[in-house]
């Protein structure tokens, strides 16, 4: 079962994910900003990581240039899932080595689709 | 059932085709309610008297609009546009010479999306297809539906359905809180109100039909009428798409070969069938 690591600073935000991707069959970790996502990484890196912008401490970007420079940090596929939508976002994002990027609101479909295009399912 | 339901079931089937279960008098009233509200008629029966009564083309337009179904998304299936580019447009542009032409139609294109997609598919085959001149025809019964898609403006929501976010950033841009289909993209597509019962005949011949999902909701002759003529609507080498749930079997020139999310049709079939 693929391991699907969800890094977010709301609790709810946390459980709907954890909602939808366990409906997939996928297993789920979370983690409640990029700091603590990082020593979960380290622990056992997952397949993909569903990752939130805004976040105390070590915010989306910033986890996400750090996960990459770790030994076998380029493996898991990262989609971010954040409010800020401007495209200007959205291409800093996929430049700090983002595979996808989903802007909330969200529902399955929309996960579903972008975790099919990149290969997750 | 209603004698009101039984009139709207026989109404929707000769105006557009549409097959309307006995079973769903409650769809159809949740479907109608707005215009019921609109036009203060306190139940169906009245509703259909007023159409019938004063043959209210408008009224009537908007009674179709209401049961047809605009669900739709970018890429939908994605098998068909996989396809397009990897399979059938590199077969026709190695059998077509002079002039380099080819003619798509998306036949009830809702609110865009299908045409649209299929303008960036073509836009990602680029720089293959420089010199030739690509139609892509889009049409569909429902008035509303397509002032969707000529605006080409799409919610956050509906834009990332089907839409990879590297797709996302090269066809469409930022509007007002939306996302609207780039100018490239829109220029396009041309943008056509067509009911599939009428005649289209002479709009041919088309490389590429896509008419997914739609002849499912039709009326097994009706189906097999509309069939026929978008059939002869092809070029002798063109193809069909259907969606994957549509079977043609009552009919034996239509054996469709399933690919993934879609059933396709290839024209010289027919040839050698018949």
């Amino acid at each position: 079962m693929k391991q699907i690591l969800v890094v977010d600073d709301s609790a709810v935000i946390r459980k709907v994910a954890r909602r939808i991707l366990e409906g997939m069959q996928f297993s789920t970790v979370e983690a409640e900003n990029g700091r603590k996502a990082l020593v979960a990484c380290e622990q056992a890196m997952p397949d993909a990581i569903l990752l939130d912008w805004n976040m105390p401490e070590m915010d989306g970007v910033e986890f996400l240039r750090a996960l990459r420079k770790m030994p076998g940090g380029a493996g898991p596929k990262v989609v971010f899932c954040t409010t800020e939508n401007e495209a200007s976002h959205i291409a800093l994002a996929m430049d700090a080595g983002a595979d996808e990027y989903i802007m909330k609101p969200f529902d399955q479909h929309v996960v579903r689709s972008k975790l099919e295009d990149i290969g997750v399912i | 059932m209603s004698l009101a339901f039984a009139r709207l079931r026989r109404l929707i089937g000769s105006v557009a085709g549409i097959s309307l279960g006995a079973d769903k008098l409650y769809f159809a009233q949740s479907r109608l309610e707005p215009i019921m509200r609109a036009h203060e008629c306190r139940d169906l029966a009245m509703l259909m008297r007023l159409i019938e009564k004063h043959e209210d083309e408008a009224l009537l337009q908007r009674v179709v609009e209401a049961m047809t179904n605009n669900e739709t998304s970018f890429f939908r299936d994605r098998v068909p546009f996989e396809k397009l580019r990897q399979e059938w447009l590199p077969e026709l542009m190695a059998r077509r010479g002079e002039p380099r032409r080819l003619r798509i139609w998306s036949a009830a294109c809702s609110t865009g999306q299908e045409p649209y997609s299929i303008a960036m598919a073509l836009a990602e085959s680029e720089p293959d297809l420089e010199d030739w001149t690509i139609e892509i025809l889009a049409t569909d019964i429902s008035e509303l539906a397509l002032e969707t898609a000529r605006r080409g403006v799409y919610s956050q929501f509906e834009a990332q359905r089907g839409l990879t976010t590297a797709r996302l950033l090269r066809h469409l841009e930022p509007f007002k809180g939306y996302w609207r289909v780039n100018d490239a993209l829109r220029a396009r597509v041309a943008f056509q109100k067509l009911n599939l019962l009428d005649e289209f005949r002479d709009a041919g011949p088309y490389d590429i039909v896509f008419c997914r999902n739609v002849l499912m909701y039709f009326e097994p002759d009706v189906r097999r009428d509309v069939m026929t003529r978008l059939f002869g609507a092809l070029a002798e080498d063109g193809v069909l798409i259907l969606g994957a749930a549509e079977t043609m079997e009552f009919d034996e020139r239509f054996t469709t070969s399933t690919s993934g999310d879609c059933r396709i049709l290839p024209r010289r079939r027919r040839a050698a069938i018949a």
